[in-house]
């Protein structure tokens, strides 16, 4: 069911129907017992009663004085009453009573079917007076006895049921009055409107929903954040190096020394390719990002595809690069493209910061290392590193501020993580990916 | 004109570098704010040219301090943000003007010159002592209407000594605003120069005073 109110409202009538046909059949069966009880007790005492009376006169009228017919419907003459004599002869007996013997016992209760009604007797015998008296009342009284005292409570509880279900139905819908408060105020809402939803008042049942709906919106409003700054960083990383293009054009335009012309020329042949790299890399984020890239999982080589990598990349002429014999004969269950991106990455980075030095790439238990000899992350940046253009203080002239975010992206789809940090005792970086196997 | 530029990207600052010195300016380039502060405590500066995303920190939190210190060298904001509200913060933190990014090289340089020449208390383009009018923009001088050929540290020294005829200038002040620091000074270079000048505007048009330093002198 949809709607909650009506689902409580269903749920509440259900409930109260359920309640009210228990303590119906409670209050039939009671009822029905304690009547059948009390005139059990009636007819023992009427038929005492008529024997002792009985006892007292000698000579009883052989035939009994024929009474009016009496509609069953009203409880006037439920009893009827008969005399018989030890011997089989009707004494007496009340008008309305049958002429058949209501009982062939002897003495107690018994059930009979006299007319095709059912019958209740009870018999008691004066042997002392010769005589048997026998009162009797048709069970169908009973019945209707108990039946009409159920049909008297039924009918104002009937009567009552839509009343009962408008007051649950109206209750219902005030007791939900916070929730729709909520949707109303989040409702009318600007779409920037970020501002946490009052927990206070909230009611407990309510507060767990308006709890995580600010989680939510705090999340929200930091993606936000998160982007306004990409835009911003974006912003500054594009327009920076198309300046320094333009101007350097302006310089080659107007400079009379042919040697002012050639390093202006070189420069923005330096600026085209930095500029393009970093296109590459905005392109290859947007690819990860996009979900374009399915990253089936194979046994990669890491050797050859690191030999490339290194073989071409550029370095300083006083940086040296080893990989050790356990990355070249190493095999991973990973994406050979993500792989790739991961180390080239870090290799340029590694290549880049080391201006002097070794660049060593090491194999772990499911892992790959690359330290460098480069001036290392100050402290305080190590848990910036890796955000989209970020670029440290000791930021490398070439670099964009993306490459750490790929090496993420890349190993977030094939399910392994990247760890940073300075090397302890020494210079440097050291970079860890971990695969998951 | 001695400018400092404050840029990290290094083929921007050095476009900016070569570029400026065309127009006659003689320009210092620093990367970090560290580095433009200790250049602005220790080197005075016609103007400067400030990044706001800088490596250690925002270019707007150096313009900060350099105005704290009562400094009230030009500063002319470049940046890749180019909102009303980023451009307001940046002026209103105490910059002169402001350029976004990729800007035109003439139109940094031109907004170098007004915003040096109104701190000097001009308002007009043009520099004039007597009958000698110096014009920045372009680099050309003329002595009663005859225009004359001035190199471009010529022009430096004599635009130097115009800003306030009255103040003798010292050697080594004349040497600051003509050379940046990667470049080597010749010891007698300012001697050299003050006599090709004198020989183009007059004897008299410069004096020197011994063991102290130049100021502008008569012209004819």
């Amino acid at each position: 069911m949809r709607s909650l109110r009506l689902r409580l409202f269903a749920i509440l009538l259900a409930a109260t129907g359920i309640v009210w046909v228990a303590a119906v059949v409670w209050i039939y069966v009671g009822s029905r017992d304690e009547v059948e009880h009390v005139l059990d007790t009636r007819l023992q005492e009427a038929a005492r009663m008529v024997a002792s009376l009985a006892s007292g006169l000698d000579n009883l009228p052989g035939n009994s004085v024929p009474a009016a017919a009496q509609p069953l419907g009203s409880y006037e003459r439920q009893l009827s009453c008969q005399i018989w004599s030890l011997d089989g002869r009707m004494v007496a007996k009340s008008s309305g009573a049958p002429d058949q013997q209501l009982s062939p016992a002897a003495s107690g209760f018994s059930d009979r079917i006299i007319d095709g009604e059912p019958w209740r007797v009870f018999s008691v015998e004066d042997a002392d007076h010769n005589l048997r008296v026998m009162v009797g009342d048709r069970v169908g009284l009973r019945e209707r006895l108990v039946t009409d005292l159920i049909k008297g409570l039924m009918l104002p509880a009937l009567l009552i049921a839509p009343l009962l279900g408008a007051a649950i139905w109206a209750s219902v819908g005030q007791g939900l009055r916070p929730l729709r408060q909520m949707a109303q105020d989040l409702g009318t809402r600007e779409p920037d409107d970020m501002r946490q939803v009052e927990t206070e008042r909230a009611p407990a049942e309510v507060r767990p929903l308006a709890l995580a709906l600010n989680g939510l919106l705090s999340r929200v409003e930091a993606a936000r954040r998160h982007e306004r700054e990409v835009t911003a960083f974006a912003a500054h990383e594009l327009r920076t190096p198309l300046a320094g293009l333009k101007t350097q054009a302006q310089v080659a335009l107007a400079a009379d020394d042919p040697q002012v012309v050639r390093g202006a020329l070189e420069q923005i042949v330096t600026a085209v390719d930095r500029s393009t790299r970093l296109v590459r890399q905005l392109l290859t984020i947007a690819r990860l990002d996009s979900d374009a890239v399915d990253a089936p999982l194979a046994p990669v080589a890491v050797g050859p595809i690191l030999e490339e990598i290194v073989a071409a990349t550029p370095r300083h002429e006083r940086t040296t690069v080893t990989i050790d014999a356990g990355v070249r004969t190493m095999v991973l269950n990973t994406n050979a493209e993500c792989l790739q991106l991961a180390l080239r990455n870090l290799h340029e980075n590694a290549v880049q910061h080391t201006r002097e030095g070794r660049v060593v790439w090491s194999a772990g238990k499911n892992a790959i290392a690359i330290e460098d000899e480069g001036p290392g992350i100050p402290p305080e940046e190590l848990d910036q590193i890796g955000k989209r253009f970020f670029r440290g203080r000791l930021r490398s002239p070439i670099g964009s501020g993306l490459g750490l975010a790929i090496v993420k992206l890349a190993l977030a789809k094939v399910g392994a993580k990247l760890t940073i940090s300075n090397r302890e005792g020494r210079r440097g970086t050291r970079s860890e990916l971990t695969f998951d196997i | 004109m001695r400018i400092l530029v404050v840029e990290d990207d290094p083929i921007l600052s050095d476009g900016l570098r070569a570029g400026l010195s065309l127009t006659g300016a003689t320009v210092d380039a620093v990367a970090t704010c560290e580095d433009a502060d200790n250049a602005l405590s220790t080197t005075r500066y016609s103007a400067v040219v400030l990044d706001i995303m800088l490596p250690d920190g925002s270019g707007l939190d150096l313009l900060r301090r350099l105005r704290g210190r009562q400094d009230a060298t030009p500063v002319l904001l470049l940046t890749a943000r180019d909102s009303v509200g980023d451009k307001v913060s940046g002026l209103d933190s105490g910059a002169d003007d402001y350029l976004a990014k990729p800007f035109d090289l003439d139109e940094l340089a031109a907004r170098l010159r007004a915003i040096v020449r109104r701190e000097g208390g001009r308002a007009g383009p043009t520099m004039t002592y007597g009958a000698i009018v110096l014009s920045p923009a372009d680099l050309s001088a003329t002595v009663s209407g005859e225009p004359i050929n001035l190199s471009r540290r010529e022009f430096a020294i004599l635009a130097a000594l115009m800003e306030r005829p009255e103040q003798v200038r010292s050697r080594a002040e004349l040497e600051e605003r003509l050379y940046g620091w990667q470049e080597d000074v010749e010891s007698n270079a300012v001697e050299v120069h003050i006599h090709n000048l004198r020989n183009k505007i007059g004897r008299d048009a410069i004096q020197t005073l011994r063991g102290v330093g130049y100021r502008m002198g008569t012209v004819r």
